[in-house]
């Protein structure tokens, strides 16, 4: 092969690679909304919250990696409850402009508490992976492994939506609230194990990114929009959706960037989703109703 | 099993049920009609704890359940049906009847029991189609059906047969009849069901109550409502004869006062 093509098939497998772990950002988000019809805009904090987790057990704590995974795993899986029953509830009934603007609050109050409690300075788990060799292409074992759990996480998902009582009356509360109760479903309780799972579907993603990336109190801002990019352009709550999406976007992002800078790879991806909404608003898997 | 009394619901200046009592015996089919608006569905609304009584009790299996929450109803063995269907349409059929059978029995029985009885009371409904495939291929008669089915896999003590949908042929409308009598007869469910016409439903019920702008008017057996002169004044009277009656009738004078 010329060293182009080597080059070029690189950053494609690397895109896909990607796409995996925004598969993953994109699934919490979408199963909260087509639930719950809420917007959590502060997603990518509590996956940033996840991150400091795992990073105080690891790094400063020396628990062992996995027990620190678990452990922000089901510390933000709690933090997602907790944002229900404190700020989603209460407004589950106003207007949605009204429940957006509550979130985005939440947003920049988990930021700010974040340069409060842990500082502005970028932190590193200081575990150094190794980068894997291929035929003369390089991936990093961290964007293999993000890949790998990942799809694992969706996969066990489905399972439990479709193979389970429980994950069966979340598909149907999605579809109607109202008669839940005539069948002896409480929605609340529904509501917050939904919550629950889209926390910590966050904190699996903040697992795989902080083998990865340095975290910071302002992380979620360079993935919380492409990830909500990526459930629009899926269609918002349309899982399926939103994982055909993160492939098309990652794919912008790693292949845009091998042909131009990396920085470029952003802007054409921005660009083409703002393409995609004038062509197929509704997303490109149009959600039946 | 059931005795309701004096139940009275507001919606402000609105009295849509005006202190109704009646009372149900086990395995008993007792037929609720009235026209339009008359306030049977605010009735099944107020039993299945949908919504909370201005005033008056529910009293069922000797417990008040007036103002109790529908999932606690539904735990206690009161299933009922929508005029309209509402399955989820996302689900499969068997799917649509397992949750209702799980849940309304408060998941209090096997997961494997809990399928056995949703495939239980879709073979007692008769559903022709594939249990596995999606909702959305059913039509109007199966829909229903569906209804009836996921009523009745919470394994209710009381249905709650909301049947006033005026789609139904006369054919249709007799099998639903007798699918009402069948589901007493096998399973000693005690019915209220709901009608806008008197038609199949007198042959098939024990007793038939009669509303009319939120008042009982009527009740005891068909052949007796049947020849009740207020009865056919509602269904066969003009609008102003039942205006005339009502500045006649002091009792009748209630409901009419308060909606205006």
């Amino acid at each position: 092969m010329e060293i182009f093509d080597i080059f070029l098939l690189e950053a494609i497998l690397n895109g896909i690679l990607l796409g995996g772990v925004l598969a993953l950002l994109a699934l919490g988000l979408n199963l909260v909304f087509g639930v719950i019809d809420v917007v959590w805009i502060c997603y990518a904090e509590l996956v940033m919250l996840g991150m400091y987790t795992v990073y105080w057990l690891f790094a400063q704590y020396g628990v062992p990696l996995i027990p620190a995974f678990l452990l922000g795993i089901l510390a933000v899986a709690a933090l997602g409850a907790l944002l229900h029953y404190l700020v989603i509830q209460p407004v589950l009934s106003s207007a949605p402009i009204n429940q957006l603007l509550v979130t985005g609050g939440v947003l920049f109050f988990l930021q700010a508490l974040a340069t409060l409690v842990f500082g502005v300075e970028f932190r590193n788990i200081g575990l150094r992976l190794p980068v894997l060799e291929f035929n003369e292409m390089y991936f990093s074992f961290a964007r293999v492994l993000a890949f790998v759990a990942a799809l694992a996480g969706m996969v066990a998902l489905y399972l439990f939506l479709t193979r389970t009582y429980l994950g069966t009356a979340i598909r149907a509360i999605s579809q109607d609230r109202a008669i839940m109760p005539l069948m002896g479903v409480n929605p609340k309780k529904i509501y917050l194990i939904t919550s629950a799972i889209g926390g910590g579907l966050a904190g699996l993603a903040a697992c795989l990114l902080v083998l990865q990336y340095d975290v910071h109190p302002a992380i979620g801002l360079s993935f919380g929009p492409i990830t909500f990019m990526i459930c629009v352009m899926g269609g918002l709550g349309n899982m399926v959706g939103g994982f055909v999406a993160a492939f098309i976007f990652s794919q912008f992002i790693s292949v845009g960037g091998f042909f131009f800078a990396i920085e470029w790879g952003y802007v054409v991806a921005f660009a083409f989703f703002i393409l995609m909404m004038f062509v197929k608003p509704q997303g490109i898997l149009s959600r039946r109703r | 099993m059931l005795s309701v009394t004096n139940l009275t619901k507001r919606f402000g200046g609105f009295t849509a049920v005006d202190r109704i009592s009646f009372a149900l015996e086990q395995g008993e089919i007792l037929g609720l009609i009235g026209p339009n608006g008359s306030g049977k569905s605010t009735t099944f609304n107020l039993i299945a704890g949908t919504l909370a009584p201005s005033e008056g009790s529910i009293s069922f299996l000797g417990q008040d359940i007036g103002g109790r929450p529908p999932m606690a109803a539904c735990h206690l063995g009161i299933g009922r049906t929508f005029q309209i269907p509402r399955p989820f349409k996302r689900l499969s059929i068997l799917e649509n009847i397992a949750v209702a059978a799980y849940y309304g029995q408060n998941g209090q029985i096997s997961r494997t029991r809990a399928w056995e009885q949703a495939e239980e009371a879709l073979n007692l409904v008769n559903l022709p189609s594939d249990p596995k495939s999606p909702v959305d291929g059913l039509g109007a008669a199966g829909l229903k059906k569906l209804e009836l089915a996921r009523a009745l896999a919470t394994q209710p003590k009381l249905l709650l047969a909301d049947e006033s949908l005026g789609g139904l042929d006369e054919h249709e409308m007799e099998q639903a009849a007798d699918m009402l009598s069948l589901i007493r007869r096998e399973k000693n469910i005690t019915i209220i069901w709901v009608e806008h016409i008197m038609g199949v439903l007198m042959r098939v019920v024990d007793r038939v109550m009669v509303l009319d702008h939120g008042e009982k008017i009527a009740e005891g057996l068909p052949r007796e409502v049947a020849r009740d002169p207020r009865v056919i004044e509602v269904y066969l009277g003009s609008e102003e004869i039942k205006i005339a009656d009502a500045q006649g009738d002091a009792g009748g004078d209630a409901g009419g006062d308060a909606r205006a």
